[in-house]
């Protein structure tokens, strides 16, 4: 598990951004909360991949298609443009091979969400400036030795991953710790500073 | 060597079952990969619950090598409860209030469906090693027969273990368009080396025994049981794993308090297989078990297609749902993900899960609660979506 599901507020916008009944794959499923949103919501054939058992065993006796499996190595066993959305959701910072993930995700998703949490945030920024310390946040609430999240990045470096890797960024949602859409009322030069995580769609290979 | 009271209850069994029976005369041949057919035949098969008016409960079961279509009722032979009634029953996550159920004996076994026990009718004898060699895909042929004769086109699913799990693949691949979902537990898409080598020992065992007679022994009125057992104790051990029999007999003494000095059971675990095996012998076909376990042995989904597993699947609509084991060495979970990955590939609907357990291969079979609670979650949510 990559993060606690009380504290999900992309998961509203993520459901936003899909199409009715398209054909989804979430990628870091957790326990299925987005998956049955989105089926409820949105009526999508979903799948999903998940690297705790526990949160496979959970999803499967929900009812959901989920494997037991993880980014890093099950993604180049999907074929080419199979999905209409791939969704990793405060999943990247978990992954090992990160821009390798990117594109596959790319690869198998006519498009793709990716939701990060921001490590620029002003509050991180505060806790490592001010207290020296590594940031633990009620968003990120593990310690430094013991967290799944190995490739931190900030809204800016997200950004800068997906031009390396060619993604054609169709929107961008920047949200505050209340869920609030950042872009609507703040310049964008601050984004990075408020934003507690960052929604990306990008529109993958055709 | 007097057969016993069982062992003869085993031989009417395999001639005519207390199960149903499907006939297939001269006019339904089943045409077998050995490239022969086997006419007249028949199938021995137990129901439970009722088929809805548009068709559209119908489970089958398959079963896995020494099992036998009384998955949810009595086994006449041994008395014993039906084998996976931890899954299937009234309430249970394979509701008998809910689905119409089918299990059948697969072709070749020996508890009614033709096989190597049966008599041929040519010779008025038992077939012996005259019975054609079948395969995984023959027995899921057998079965679509069954399924027609009982007036089914589409099954809601298709639900086995180990070489049961083998046959719900076949099914997948063999007949899409009539399965809607699938469960393939503790199983893979094709036999390994080293369970190959298993079966063999087990058959080396049974053709070493005086009593085989080239698998004639019912001429002589004799049971090749000592080769029998050895090849049950054998793949026995293969069911089980290490921590398990650890955790159940560790190096505890049978009956004694001290060690014999001797080749009696000193330990538990001996006495425990000696059992596994004389009770094996039974309630089960020597001759039959080499073709059981031949059948499985041949079992290669990628080699029957190209070489590539996702091509027996592509295009499949059916819904999969594997389970896999943490302590089963004999079907791996690496194996299941092979066929997740081929299933991926595909871009088939899939669930996959592996249960923790040190129970090992067996643990199927067993009282295993994130089992039961995956099988149950599955098959709600497809019975959802097919309406049922």
């Amino acid at each position: 598990m990559t993060h606690e599901n009380n504290d999900r507020i992309d998961l509203a916008m993520i459901t936003n951004l899909v199409t009715p009944e398209a054909k989804v794959l979430d990628i870091g499923c957790n326990d299925g909360t987005l998956l049955k949103m989105l089926e409820s919501q949105k009526s999508v054939d979903g799948r999903g991949i998940e690297i705790s058992q526990k949160g496979v065993n959970n999803c499967v006796a929900l009812g959901l298609s989920v494997i037991q499996g993880d980014a890093d190595h099950d993604l180049v066993y999907y074929p080419d443009n199979s999905f209409d959305f791939v969704i990793l959701s405060q999943t990247i910072q978990a992954t090992r091979n990160t821009k390798t993930v990117l594109e596959e995700l790319l690869r198998i998703g006519k498009h793709c969400i990716v939701s990060a949490p921001n490590f620029g945030h002003w509050r991180m920024r505060a806790q490592l400036l001010i207290q020296g310390r590594m940031p633990v946040t009620k968003s990120l609430p593990y310690s430094w030795y013991d967290t799944p999240n190995i490739h931190f990045c900030t809204f800016e470096d997200l950004k800068d991953l997906c031009h390396e890797v060619n993604a054609d960024i169709q929107s961008i949602n920047v949200l505050s710790d209340t869920g609030r859409d950042i872009t609507k009322i703040a310049p964008k030069p601050l984004w990075n500073l408020l934003a507690q995580q960052s929604v990306f769609l990008l529109k993958g290979s055709d | 060597m007097a057969q016993s009271k069982a062992t003869q209850r085993a031989h009417s069994e395999a001639q005519s079952p207390s199960s149903n029976i499907a006939h297939f005369g001269e006019d339904a041949p089943l045409h077998l990969d050995a490239g022969v057919s086997l006419s007249p035949f028949q199938i021995a098969y137990e129901t439970y619950g009722e088929l809805n008016a548009d068709k559209s409960n119908a489970v089958l079961i398959c079963h896995a090598l020494t099992g036998d279509q009384y998955c949810a009722s009595v086994q006449p032979i041994t008395k014993k409860p039906g084998w996976w009634e931890t899954l299937i029953g009234p309430g249970k996550p394979i509701d008998t209030e809910r689905y119409f159920i089918i299990c059948s004996n697969v072709l070749g076994g020996c508890l009614g469906t033709t096989g190597p026990a049966s008599i041929n009718e040519k010779t008025g004898k038992p077939y012996g090693l005259d019975f054609p060699i079948v395969t995984i895909a023959d027995m899921v042929r057998a079965q679509s027969m069954l399924v027609d004769h009982l007036q089914i086109d589409t099954l809601f699913a298709v639900i086995g273990g180990s070489m049961g799990g083998m046959q719900v693949l076949q099914w997948a691949a063999s007949y899409p368009e009539r399965v809607f979902a699938a469960i393939p537990m503790a199983t893979g898409a094709r036999h390994t080396s080293q369970n190959i080598a298993f079966h063999e020992v087990g058959r080396q065992a049974i053709m070493a025994d005086p009593n085989w007679h080239q698998g004639k022994y019912s001429d002589e009125g004799v049971v090749p049981s000592k080769g029998l057992a050895v090849a049950r104790m054998t793949a026995h051990v293969t069911y089980l794993s290490e921590p398990a029999l650890q955790r159940k007999f560790g190096r505890q003494l049978q009956d004694r308090d001290n060690l014999s000095f001797g080749f009696d059971a000193d330990f538990q675990i001996e006495s425990y297989l000696r059992h596994q095996g004389s009770s094996f012998v039974d309630r089960f076909d020597a001759n039959s078990y080499l073709y059981m376990t031949r059948a499985m042995d041949y079992f290669d989904m990628a080699e029957d297609n190209d070489g590539k597993l996702a091509n027996a699947f592509s295009g499949t609509n059916t819904r999969f749902c594997l389970v896999s084991f943490s302590s089963d060495w004999l079907f791996t979970t690496a194996e299941s993900r092979e066929i997740v990955h081929a299933l991926n590939a595909t871009g088939a609907s899939v669930s996959f899960v592996e249960i923790e357990s040190d129970k090992g291969h067996d643990a199927f079979l067993l009282d295993e609660p994130e089992m039961i609670a995956t099988v149950s979650g599955f098959l709600n949510s497809a019975a959802d979506a097919r309406g049922i």
